[in-house]
């Protein structure tokens, strides 16, 4: 394992530790999927984006963008941004409070860096994606346009809009994720709305479709750089991604059951156990 | 009475017809010309919208939606990050019920600089028939936060409306028709979001309306000048934010006010101004709009008339506001 990958995960670990941390002091929120795309956001931020922190704005002209779908899993996306620069590591005590930037589903209204546009409501964030992925084409920008779904949040219909959109109009600058826990609030997938052939169906959308380990941060960085050899042909991406739910606390894992549960305080006690760092708490 | 749809141009006072919608499509080639970053979107009724001469100006910066219009107003979302200016061209009907989530949050809670351009609105649609022919879109855009709501009455307007929509930063509802209607504005009558337009000065009733109503307003109000009762006409095009000052200053004088509209009134412009004078100056009102019902097919003037929307009910309306502010007087 490389130092630079060595670094990565203990940053991994450091978020999952925030991610526990911030639902319990909000009684309430997502730990499930948050713990489970913990290794992507970490890996996108830190070793994969072009991109700005310090100077974000709006537009993010000349830099890579990312959309996250599934605006539930919120929590890992404030950690991962306040870490990677964006705000005071701080104001991840607020989550979720009266006041806070840091509200229960990603917004702009508040004004918090590195977020675009609202997310929550399901099935938005690929429109969304496309779009902006166009307006750079438009100005002649060179960079990337990187998305996150749940794998549940698929049956949306306007999800398979967009991925009609993408392919049709060639938007070949737009790469996105799946995370591809296989559960979803009611149960698995596979038993409350099956997606069948998922990569199958991708294909037939006109989506050059890869997989990958979400957990294994060699196998992430292979994914990307295979997504990106892949892109610029007239075709979008899309990275099945095999995840955990609940990935790094050993109750949580692999179940439906902690998609949006606060862990009590013996619950957090035991978590944070689980997941030593040499870094700093917030 | 004679109404704008089977009128003659010589009962016109020779005015021409032209659709709204025309208007927007000039409007929209326009400000094209004008501004790079305007991109326009259409989910597979460019003709129906008037969208070709800006499609074939532009190419580049036409974007083919598709019978997909949730993934279109997304996708304008998207685009305004960069500073692209989108406008979303489909049916009232398709632009605001079918996608009301998507603009929900990704365009009115996100405040991103989309505009959504909505043809074929309220019963003028005609023979389509209910489906189509929405009557509430103007209650649900006027409720979201951050939303501007226009609803323009002839060619001329919209497309100088269009011109003021794009150089308006923020989301905007912009609501007009298929129907050829009378041109009463000119090229240069000036256009500003959330100011009212005066076509009369009255002193007995003010006549609060818009869009293809506004038409109907004048004939109405020639008629009550017959019978010696004078009207103030205000055409108040934009619904949000409404003009609250030339209400007020007009139904300081009348003292009585009549909302007219191709809308239901639950939602509507009369709503609006209920509320405004509820608050500022307890007026009576009467409403001419849409009650609870959904449409039919039918010729637009058949439906006008069927659902009480012509210029004989905003006459009787305005009679009806009348006795009631001097019942009030005289009590």
């Amino acid at each position: 394992m490389s130092e630079s990958t060595h670094n990565l995960s203990d940053l991994c670990t450091q978020v999952r530790r925030d991610i526990v941390r911030m639902v319990h002091g909000a009684s309430s929120g997502h730990p499930g999927g948050s713990l489970g795309c913990t290794d992507f956001l970490v890996k996108l931020y830190f070793d994969e984006m072009q991109i700005d922190p310090q100077n974000w704005d709006m537009d993010g002209r000349g830099e890579d963008l990312f959309f996250l779908s599934n605006g539930h899993i919120s929590p890992v996306w404030y950690s991962v941004l306040s870490r990677r620069g964006y705000f005071d590591v701080a104001e991840l005590a607020t989550f979720r409070k009266l006041n806070s930037r840091l509200q229960g589903h990603p917004a702009t209204e508040e004004g918090l860096p590195g977020i675009r546009v609202a997310s929550g409501s399901l099935g938005q964030g690929l429109s969304v994606a496309c779009g902006a992925a166009q307006a750079k084409k438009l100005h002649g920008e060179d960079r990337w346009v990187y998305t996150l779904h749940g794998d549940g949040e698929l049956q949306e219909g306007q999800i398979w809009e967009a991925a009609l959109y993408a392919a049709h109009h060639q938007i070949d600058n737009l790469i996105s994720f799946v995370d591809w826990n296989g559960q979803q609030i009611d149960g698995t997938v596979e038993d409350v709305m099956n997606l069948g052939d998922l990569e199958g169906k991708w294909r037939s959308f006109g989506w050059h479709v890869l997989q990958c380990d979400g957990h294994d941060l060699s196998a992430l960085d292979a994914a990307f750089k295979a997504a990106r050899a892949a892109a610029g042909q007239g075709k979008p991406v899309v990275v099945l991604m095999k995840t955990d739910m609940g990935r790094g606390v050993d109750f949580m894992e692999g179940t439906h059951k902690w998609h949006g549960v606060a862990p009590n305080d013996g619950q957090l006690s035991d978590a944070l156990h689980q997941l030593a760092t040499p870094l700093s708490d917030y | 009475m004679i109404d704008f749809i089977s009128a003659d141009e010589a009962t016109l006072d020779g005015l021409t017809r032209k659709d709204t919608r025309s208007g927007f499509g000039q409007g929209l080639l326009e400000v094209g010309q004008a501004h790079d970053n305007v991109v326009a979107l259409c989910a597979d009724l460019t003709g129906s919208l008037k969208m070709n001469a800006f499609k074939d100006a532009f190419p580049e910066r036409f974007k083919q939606a598709g019978i997909a219009e949730a993934n279109m107003i997304g996708v304008a979302a998207g685009l305004t990050i960069g500073g692209i200016i989108p406008f979303t061209g489909t049916f009232a009907n398709f632009s605001t019920g079918r996608v009301y989530d998507q603009i929900r949050q990704s365009v009115a809670y996100s405040e991103k600089n989309v505009k959504i351009c909505a043809s074929h609105c309220g019963l003028t649609l005609g023979e389509d028939g209910a489906t189509h022919q929405i009557l509430e879109d103007v209650g649900m855009m006027k409720m979201l936060p951050n939303m501007t709501v226009i609803h323009t009455c002839d060619y001329e307007q919209t497309r100088n409306a269009t011109h003021a929509v794009a150089a308006h930063h923020g989301p905007v509802y912009f609501r007009f028709g298929r129907p050829k209607v009378p041109m009463i504005t000119e090229a240069d009558t000036p256009f500003v979001i959330g100011k009212a337009r005066r076509v009369m000065t009255g002193s007995d009733v003010t006549i609060v309306t818009n869009g293809h109503l506004v038409w109907n307003s004048i004939l109405a109000a020639r008629q009550l000048a017959a019978e010696g009762i004078s009207v103030d006409l205000l055409d108040m095009h934009t619904i949000k934010p409404l003009d609250n000052a030339a209400l007020l200053e007009s139904v300081g004088r009348t003292h009585c006010v009549v909302s007219a509209e191709e809308h239901q009134r639950n939602g509507g412009l009369g709503e609006s101004v209920a509320a405004c004078l509820a608050q500022h100056q307890p007026t009576p009102q009467r409403f001419v709009a849409v009650e609870d019902q959904f449409g039919e097919s039918g010729t637009p003037a058949q439906l006008l008339e069927k659902y009480g929307l012509g210029p004989a009910a905003i006459v009787d309306a305005c009679k009806a506001a009348i006795a009631v502010k001097q019942g009030m007087m005289a009590s």
